[in-house]
């Protein structure tokens, strides 16, 4: 008897790919203007950041982390151990490709921030809103990020602003799931009474229920800016200059020494900027509770 | 269903009889189904959003079981709450707030911040914050439900003190029957989610509509409802002042008791005399007045009986009850005790 069946699939549908290609060219080509525009705004967005980050003196950037780190942690170790981590990207060489970096990583955190808060806010008041968003929210955080890449090219073409934008699709779902679920967590009474005192429903959102979610708040806005660096050696795939482009550049060639370096570069400023967020939400915490 | 303005009216039933539902629709956190709510002449549930919270802001507050306090301000800014969203400001607000928080006894403590606040403290602050909008009315949905006894006695008394001194509408809701019996003036029993008998304390522990209101009162001590007014006797051995020993005798002797209670022209009392002293009187040829015992124990007719209970145990003589100074009947050890069998 034939049991091929068994072992192959019968039948295939077949998806024709290519028109698939064609016709988000072809929108790519007809929005242009659109995409244009908006890949202008990025472009300036992230040079705003940039030259604000390469306008301060080293020194003071290094102070600056020492202080916040000190106030934050109530250790000065600390914050000497992170200015001097600094120091050493400083002496590496890399100090203009992390304010490089970093530029585009503020900016795709700004977005974030920008569109998610009042995402996860509107969310978190309405069940079928939420049961709307949820499933996209899964999608754009399990897609590989490199298929999104690929339209953000074609749409934005190469450079800063498709970083910008597969960073931000990335990065936006855990301000949005954060907000969302550290407002619907919030004790019910607590929300009640500001309801029975009268407030308006702006004013229950603005006075109670934000700040009472406020730490949980802050962490989703750790866990965007933590995800944004993640994507920083992926996106200089689509041409976003810093370190992640040398670390690309040292697998492209091979070189060792070389990726080491930057990588360690992009491994400090992550612990950096995830210790002294986690620091401010610990410190909402204290307050708060 | 009537609440009078006023008057501390207290909802008790169990859980799930439908109290909190009842109460919550008075400031519409709950809308209601069926029925109308009328605060004066208007109708509650009719109210639009925005005269809706205006009834809120100005006229109806609520203190809440588990305290609904927002964490992240402190004590002041939780009890300026109400007054911050009416748009008061700040200068007045903060004054209104620190005289509410001295009237329950929180002088200082303006900038703590909640959570080094113990239990019957938060409370305080919740009614703090429900007061300082002026309202008319008070919903406290089992305030102190939360607390332990100790605190939870004193929170009573509190609220006792603050709404005589306020004279606001108080509806209260509690599953404890003693609460209900000491706070209200009148009480409210429901069952699910009707109410099945609105009485006074005293009328409803002696006329319970029906055997769940029977059953109900019978687990409340009785000794913080009845007064001293229901179990007192008229005295029939009195003495006057200016009546000679001989006669004194005679009207005990008559009466079968070893004591009698000594009153002025206008039924004012001045002391008790024993028969021992009395017959020494006569055999001396003393007057009243010179083996009167001036130092007895009395008590109000308003007294209720756990108040009295401990004097009842200990006291010689029947406890005399007196009002402004004239004696008004007697209440003996046998009448405590019985009353609460």
């Amino acid at each position: 008897m034939n049991s091929d069946w068994l072992f192959n699939f019968p039948f295939k549908i077949p998806v024709n790919t290519g028109a698939i290609d064609k016709y988000v060219r072809d929108f790519s080509v007809k929005y242009d203007i659109f995409f244009g525009s908006i890949r202008n705004f990025l472009i300036s967005f992230v040079n705003i950041i940039h030259s604000i980050l390469s306008f301060i003196p080293w020194i003071i950037t290094i102070l600056a982390v020492v202080y916040i780190t000190w106030r934050i942690s109530k250790k000065i170790s600390k914050g000497i151990l992170y200015g001097a981590l600094l120091f050493f990207i400083g002496t590496l060489g890399l100090w203009d490709l992390m304010n490089e970096t970093l530029a585009i990583v503020l900016a795709s955190v700004a977005m974030s921030l920008v569109l998610g808060f009042p995402l996860g806010i509107l969310i978190s008041t309405s069940d079928k809103a939420d049961k709307i968003v949820r499933p996209i929210l899964d999608t754009m955080q399990t897609m590989p990020v490199f298929v999104y890449l690929i339209p953000a090219l074609l749409f934005f073409g190469l450079g800063k602003p498709p970083a910008v934008i597969a960073t931000t699709i990335y990065a936006i779902v855990p301000i949005i799931r954060l907000t969302n679920h550290g407002i619907r967590q919030i004790d019910e009474e607590i929300v009640e009474a500001s309801i029975a005192f009268g407030s308006t429903k702006f004013q229950s959102l603005v006075k109670v229920q934000i700040p009472q979610a406020l730490p949980t708040i802050m962490t989703g806005v750790n866990q965007t800016l933590m995800m944004a660096m993640a994507m920083v050696v992926t996106t200089s795939m689509i041409g976003a200059t810093g370190l992640g482009m040398e670390v690309l550049i040292s697998v492209n060639r091979v070189e060792i020494g070389r990726g080491l370096v930057s990588g360690t570069a992009v491994v400090i400023i992550a612990v950096i900027l995830d210790r002294i967020t986690q620091g401010l939400v610990k410190n909402g915490e204290v307050n708060s509770h | 269903m009537n609440i009078k303005k006023g008057e501390i009216f207290v909802i008790i039933g169990l859980s799930g009889s439908g109290k909190s539902t009842l109460v919550r629709c008075f400031n519409r956190l709950n809308k209601p189904t069926s029925g109308t709510i009328l605060y004066g002449n208007e109708d509650i549930n009719k109210l639009d959003k925005r005269s809706l919270e205006e009834y809120r802001r100005n006229k109806i507050s609520m203190v809440f079981q588990n305290f609904g306090l927002m964490s992240h301000r402190n004590v002041i800014g939780n009890v300026e709450y109400g007054l911050e969203i009416k748009g008061i400001p700040k200068e007045e607000r903060q004054k209104k707030a620190v005289e509410m928080l001295n009237m329950v006894g929180l002088n200082g403590l303006e900038n703590e911040p909640i959570s080094s606040l113990s239990g019957g403290m938060k409370q305080r602050v919740g009614i703090a914050r429900a007061l300082a909008n002026d309202p008319e009315i008070l919903l406290m949905d089992e305030p102190f439900s939360a607390l332990d006894p100790l605190v939870r006695k004193d929170m009573q008394f509190e609220l006792l003190t603050i709404q005589r001194k306020l004279e606001k509408t108080v509806i209260f809701i509690t599953h404890d029957i003693d609460e209900a019996f000491k706070l209200g003036d009148r009480v409210a029993i429901m069952r699910d989610g009707e109410l099945i008998q609105v009485d006074t304390p005293e009328n409803m522990s002696e006329y319970p509509a029906n055997d769940y209101v029977k059953q109900f009162i019978d687990s409340a001590d009785k000794t913080q409802v009845i007064s001293v007014r229901n179990v007192m006797i008229t005295p029939n051995s009195i003495v006057r002042l200016k009546d000679n020993p001989n006669y004194a005798i005679n009207i005990m002797r008559k009466n079968g008791v070893s004591s009698a209670y000594v009153v002025s022209e206008k039924m004012k009392l001045e002391g008790v005399i024993t028969i021992d002293d009395t017959i020494n009187a006569h055999r001396e040829n003393l007057s009243i007045s010179d083996v009167l015992i001036k130092d007895i124990e009395t008590t109000s007719p308003d007294a209720l009986l756990s108040d009295i209970m401990e004097m009842a145990t200990e006291t010689r003589f029947p406890i005399a009850v007196v009002d402004n100074g004239n004696l008004k009947g007697i209440v003996s050890k046998v009448h405590v005790l019985s009353s609460i069998i």
